[in-house]
This record gives structure tokens, C-alpha cells and sequence, in this order.
């Protein structure tokens, strides 16, 4: 491989390594999840019903889009269209902020009705309701802290095209960025139904 | 720095035209960064060494010797955290693996030249944030390295700070991790098949991988800690509910695998100098190509021995136990392979050899009382001894840090373009060779007769092996200081060194010394071996 021509395979061989270690970071989460919810089932249940499907569903969503919008932008560069490309991008950050809002309503309700890490209503319920809020509370956090990271990468990248440092003959930073971003998608796509639906 | 750009000329040091600091704290160079690494590690090296030094000497006698209980716990929490998280596991990957495993590849410069530079400006504030943590908040962190809830969720030292520090630091290691599995993938030279990748460069690729896969779980692991701390979410806390055993699960599920980005590449490191200073080629290459991931696979899934007496399941510690075995077998196709290179080989005795030669010895120790700790049976006898203390210094300073030096003698004369003295080198390695043994063998004495690690006081009948012990950590800084002495010494203003005076096969001998920015003028065509010694045209 001569050093004078860029090595976009390698680009992304290093990304996807490095998506390897954000799965295994929150697979870290993950297995807390399993093995507290083999000790405490019946308080997981309980407290997954306490969470809002609502805002779990619309989140989804918001964040699919998000994801689709992020897709299209690699497609819309490589055809060269620098304006569809620029406003897909703003349609990815927009979506991340809306999940950003309505994460932010979902933890004002439970801190309204005290459920917040250390709170003394935690501390007096059963130790299994804890440790499922403090679950909750880890992983989405976690997840939240990922889509801001996502968001503002998502900008830096949207400078770049608008620059026509990123164009239709050398687009490979988008297409990591895109990459990060499904990746944060579909953690979600575990954290939903672990939290949402089957308990 | 100034100072050795002052002394050391030619090739990288001076081609590219820019001087002064930027030149270097900025700079993408493979090598340059591999230098800063080196400096760093020796830094925290030394820092690391002098805390040991104060250690054995509170332990001279029984009772206070020079510090209280709350200092020695913080000696010995920072002692291991200096010693691990900036010396070991940066050590030979990060310093030499950047100095040598481009070149050996036949490459210009690493993968991802940008995120190297990145990576080494976070090790420096990982490093900064673990040392500051020390003298502010309340305290240096007295938890031990190893930072096991409830105490680490609960003492009022400066936990949350260093474990932030060592969390950059885990960032660092995942990318340089990243970088050479890629370039190891993408940037090897025409000809440079998988089969003549010299094993100094497989080792890299299997500790790599441990980086990049073990890596993530102690990010997220001492970030539980830190959310405990300040959050205090209770995940660990056993009275809302949480299970502090998780945490040393996933503490160890990093940390053991961890120990094999220690080795691994100390392992690569010998396997480069045995064959060169036996005038043989290696026995047994692909075995050793192919021990090297066999171990970091069996090594991914053994943590649970650091938990036998924790609490688990009988069935849990068999399989464990079994596993850990498992580990003994590409381990010993190493040792057995070096040996066998260097049967009827035409061997010398020079300093890079003498290093390897006692890695062989100490690593085969260590790894012997590594079995007595990983059978059931006898842990429990041992479990949280000085046997493992000395088990395991065995195998981090007698493995790693002798094929440390090893490496240090062996490749820096390239890259600085002048020798070290060969008489001091073997003075101080024979003092640094005694004064290991007899400190750390006797800390495996002191275990198997019942003194505990960790313990600022002991019994009366333990005084004098401690006291051979202590003096046994004299001789071995003696030997440690004539050695760094003379390599800083003999690099700045030795013998011109040129060529390849000791022969060897690999592509950083073939190319100018120091070597240029660009490492080779044109793209080499490998057409031999690593260790073809008639091939690459050595006599």
C-alpha cells in the first residue's frame, strides 16, 4: 500500500475496531442488566411499567429517522449534491436534538415523582427497584451522552462538506460518522425493548 | 528534549528541517511519538520504582518504620496504578511498537498518523489527571490499583479523579490498539505476507486486539465507580441491592486480559533477539506467530481465578481453574521454542541477550508459581499472599520489564545513531538479575509461610526475610539506575553505531541509522524471511 494514496478501506476497518469497543462498553451495561434482572424480576417488572412507552415509542422513531437521514447523506455525496447532503445532515442533528428534548421531559416527570438516583424514595423502596432506576438512569445516560458526541461529530462533518473538504471523491469521514450514528441508533434499538416492552 | 536533538543527528532527528518542541509534541512521526512514549514510561517508570523503593523500606521491621498506615496504603495504591496504567502497558506497545513495528512492516508511518499523535496526548493528561489526583481532594487514593467497592465507593480520598485519569488512559491504549491492528491489515509492503511478519510485530497484533476488546469493559467498569461516588446509584452497594462481586467480575474481565497486553509484546521482544544473537533462525515460527493469539484468546476468559475465594460456584472455579491451564500450553511452546533456537546456535553474549536470556528464566518462574495460584487448591492456601505479589512482579518486571530493557538495548542505538558502553550494561544487569531474585523470590517464601499482601504491620518471625527482601530492592535499583545511567549516557555521546552490527534480518536493519522521516526511500519488495539471515545478506 503506497502511502501517497489515501486508504479508505483502512479508514473504515479502524472505525468499525472502534465501534467494536462501544458495544463492548455498554455490553458492560448489559450485563448488569442480565444479571440483575435474573435476581430481581419481579421489581423489574414493576419498574418497566413505571416507564413511559409513549416517549420510549416516539424516541424510536425520532431516532430511525435520524438514522435513515444519515444513510441518505452518504448516498447524496457520492452523487456530488452538496445542498441535499448539507440538509440531510441538519435533518440527522435536528432529530437528535427532538430525542434529546423529549429524553429530558421523560427524566423531569420520574425526578418530579422522585425517582432520581440516591433519592429517599429509592432508598426506602426494595433494593431491586434501585437498582433498576439506577440501571435506567446509567444506560440512558450513557446512550444520552453517545447521541450528543454523535450530534456534535455530525456538525464538524456538515462544516466539512459545506467547506468541500468532504465531496463526492473523498467522503469517508461522513461515512464513519454515519457509521457512529447507526451505532448509536441501535443500541437504542436494545435499550427500548429491555426497558419499554418485555418487562 | 532539547537536549538529546542537540546531541543526536541525522535521519528523523534532524531531516524534516523543524526544531524546537512543537516539532515534537505536534509532530505524526511514528518514531518521534515512539520517543515521547519512551520518555514518559521511563518517567513514570522511575516514579514507580522509587515508590517500591519506599515500600520495602516501611517494611524493613515490623511495626512504623518511615510512614503511617494511611501513607504506605496510598505508597502502595499508586505504586501499582505509576506502575501499570503509565509503565507496563503503554511500555513496549506504545514506545517501541511505535519506534519499530512500522519499519518492520516495510510502512511509511502507522494507519492513522493523526490518531497516534492523539492517542499519545492522551496518555499525557490521563497522566496528568492520575498525578494530580494525588495531592488534591482528600488524598492520594488508598484503594489499591485494583479499586475493588465498597471501600473504593466509599473512602474519602481522591478515587473519582484517578479513576477519571485512568479512563483517558484506557482511551489511549483502545486507539494505538486500533491503529496497529490496521496497520498491520493495510500498510505491510509488497511481499510482506502474514508468514514473514516478524514476531516482534505479531505480538503487537495479539496484544492489539486485547486492547481494542478488553479495553471498553474497564472504561465502563471505573465509570460505574465514578457514577457510585458521585451519583451513588447503588450497582454495587449491597444494601440497595447491588452486588459488589459484579464489580471485580467486570474489574477482572478487563484486568486479567490486561496482564497480556503486559507480556505479549515483552514475549515479541525476545523472540526478535534470540534469534540474532543465536545466528540462527527461529524455531518453530508459526507456533510462535500463532501462541501469541492463542494466549490472548485462552487469556480473555480466565478472569475468574482472581475471584476463587470471592464467592463463586465450585463448578466456576474448576472451570476457571481449567482454563487458566489452558494458558500454560501456547505459554510454554515459547519458552520451548527459544530454547530450541538457540540449540547448537553460535551464541552471544552481549547486553540485548543477557536481558532475554533472564526473561526466559524469570518468566518461566513466574509462570510456574502462576499455576500454584491458578489451581484451587493451593490459592486458597496463598490467596492475597506475598507469594502473589512476588508471583506477579515475577512476570510484570521480571517478564515485561527485563524484555523492556531488552528492547531498550537492543533498538534505541538504531534510532539514536549511538551505543551504550557493554561493560556497565552487563554490570548493571547483573545487579538488577540478584537483586530481583532476592526480593522477589523471597516474597513467595514469605507468602507460602503466611504474610499477608497489603498489610502495613506483620509478625515478629517474618522480620529478617523482609529484611533480605528490602535489601534485596537496593541491589536491584542499583542495577536499575547503572543501566538507565548508561543508555542516557551512551545514546547522547557514545560510539557512533551504523549498520547492523549484530545482524539482523528484520527491515529496521536494512535502512539508514537513524532512520530518514520517511523510513525508506522507495517502498521495499520483501523477498525473505524475518529471521532468513542468508536471505537478507547478514554474514
Amino acid at each position: 500500500m503506497s502511502h501517497l494514496e489515501k486508504d479508505t478501506f483502512g479508514a473504515k476497518l479502524g472505525m468499525w475496531l472502534f465501534l467494536f469497543t462501544e458495544i463492548l462498553l455498554f455490553g458492560g451495561v448489559f450485563i448488569l442488566y442480565s444479571v440483575y434482572l435474573t435476581r430481581y424480576p419481579r421489581e423489574f417488572g414493576l419498574g418497566g411499567k413505571q416507564l413511559d412507552l409513549v416517549y420510549g415509542a416516539t424516541n424510536t422513531v425520532v431516532l430511525l429517522t435520524s438514522s435513515l437521514f444519515a444513510a441518505m447523506s452518504v448516498t447524496a455525496i457520492k452523487r456530488g449534491a452538496k445542498k441535499v447532503t448539507l440538509g440531510l445532515l441538519g435533518g440527522t442533528i435536528g432529530c437528535a436534538l427532538i430525542f434529546l428534548f423529549i429524553k429530558y421531559l421523560e427524566w423531569s416527570a420520574k425526578f418530579h415523582h422522585g425517582i432520581y438516583p440516591n433519592s429517599p424514595k429509592l432508598i426506602a423502596g426494595p433494593p431491586g427497584e434501585s437498582v433498576f432506576f439506577g440501571l435506567y438512569y446509567l444506560t440512558t445516560g450513557l446512550h444520552g451522552i453517545h447521541v450528543i458526541i454523535g450530534s456534535v461529530l455530525m456538525a464538524w462533518t456538515a462544516v466539512m462538506v459545506q467547506r468541500e473538504v468532504l465531496h463526492a471523491g473523498d467522503n469517508v469521514t461522513l461515512e464513519n460518522v454515519t457509521l457512529y450514528w447507526h451505532l448509536v441508533d441501535l443500541v437504542w434499538i436494545f435499550i427500548f425493548p429491555l426497558y419499554y416492552l418485555i418487562l | 528534549m532539547s537536549q538529546e536533538t542537540a546531541t543526536a543527528e541525522g535521519g528523523f532527528w534532524s531531516d524534516s528541517g523543524k526544531t524546537g518542541i512543537g516539532s515534537w509534541i505536534f509532530s505524526t512521526d511514528h518514531k518521534r511519538i515512539g520517543l515521547m512514549y519512551l520518555y514518559c514510561v521511563l518517567s513514570f517508570f522511575m516514579v514507580g520504582v522509587l515508590l517500591g523503593v519506599l515500600i520495602r523500606l516501611e517494611l524493613i521491621a515490623p511495626g512504623p518504620t518511615i510512614v503511617t498506615a494511611q501513607t504506605y496504603n496510598a505508597l502502595f495504591t499508586v505504586h501499582g496504578v505509576v506502575m501499570i496504567f503509565l509503565f507496563i502497558i503503554p511500555g513496549i506497545p506504545a514506545s517501541f511498537g511505535n519506534l519499530v513495528l512500522p519499519i518492520q512492516l516495510g510502512a511509511r508511518d502507522v494507519a492513522f498518523p493523526r490518531v497516534n499523535l492523539f492517542s499519545w496526548w492522551l496518555y499525557v493528561i490521563g497522566a496528568v489527571i492520575v498525578l494530580v489526583s494525588l495531592f488534591t481532594g482528600g488524598g492520594a487514593p488508598d484503594t489499591g490499583w485494583t479499586f475493588y467497592v465498597p471501600f473504593s465507593a466509599r473512602t474519602t480520598t481522591n478515587v473519582s479523579l484517578a479513576v477519571f485519569g485512568v479512563f483517558i488512559l484506557g482511551f489511549s491504549s483502545i486507539l494505538t490498539g486500533i491503529n496497529f491492528v490496521t496497520t498491520i491489515h493495510r500498510m505491510r509492503a509488497p511481499g510482506m505476507n502474514w508468514t514473514r511478519i516478524p514476531l516482534f510485530t505479531w505480538s503487537l497484533y495479539a496484544t492489539a486486539w486485547v486492547q481494542i476488546l478488553a479495553t471498553p469493559i474497564i472504561a465502563i467498569t471505573l465509570l460505574l465507580v465514578v457514577t457510585e461516588r458521585i451519583l451513588g446509584l447503588g450497582l454495587f452497594d449491597p444494601s440497595r441491592g447491588g452486588d459488589p462481586i459484579m464489580f471485580q467480575h467486570m474489574f477482572w474481565i478487563y484486568s486479567h486480559p490486561a496482564v497480556y497486553i503486559m507480556i505479549l509484546p515483552g514475549m515479541g521482544v525476545i523472540s526478535d533477539i534470540i534469534p540474532v544473537f543465536s545466528r540462527k533462525p527461529i524455531f518453530g515460527y508459526k507456533m510462535i506467530a500463532f501462541s501469541s493469539l492463542a494466549i490472548a484468546a485462552a487469556g480473555s476468559a480466565v478472569w475468574g481465578h482472581h475471584m476463587y475465594t470471592s464467592g463463586m460456584s465450585d463448578l466456576g472455579v474448576m472451570v476457571f481453574s481449567f482454563l487458566t491451564f489452558l494458558v500454560a500450553i501456547p505459554s510454554a511452546i515459547k519458552v520451548f521454542n527459544w530454547v530450541s533456537t538457540m540449540y547448537k546456535g553460535s551464541i552471544s553474549l552481549e547486553a540485548p541477550m543477557l536481558f532475554a536470556l533472564s526473561f526466559i528464566l524469570l518468566f518461566s518462574i513466574g509462570g510456574l508459581s502462576g499455576l500454584i495460584l491458578g489451581a484451587a487448591s493451593t490459592d486458597i492456601h496463598v490467596h492475597d499472599t506475598h507469594f502473589v505479589v512476588g508471583h506477579f512482579h515475577y512476570v510484570m518486571f521480571g517478564g515485561t520489564g527485563f524484555a523492556f530493557f531488552a528492547a531498550a538495548h537492543y533498538w534505541l542505538p538504531k534510532y539514536f545513531g549511538r551505543r551504550y558502553e557493554e561493560k556497565p550494561a552487563i554490570i548493571g544487569w547483573v545487579l538488577m538479575f540478584i537483586g530481583f531474585n532476592v526480593l522477589y523470590f523471597t516474597m513467595q517464601v514469605l507468602g507460602m509461610e503466611g504474610m499477608p499482601r497489603r498489610y502495613y504491620d506483620y509478625l515478629p518471625e517474618f522480620a529478617r526475610l523482609n529484611l533480605v527482601a528490602t535489601v534485596g530492592s537496593w541491589i536491584m535499583v542499583a542495577g536499575i539506575l547503572i543501566v538507565l545511567w548508561n543508555l542516557w549516557r551512551g545514546l547522547l555521546k557514545g560510539e557512533p553505531f551504523t549498520g547492523n552490527p549484530w545482524g539482523g534480518a528484520t527491515l529496521e536493519w536494512s535502512i539508514p541509522t537513524p532512520p530518514p522521516t520517511e523510513n525508506f526511500e522507495e517502498d521495499p519488495v520483501v523477498t525473505h524471511g524475518p529471521y532468513d539471515f542468508k536471505g537478507a545478506g547478514v554474514p
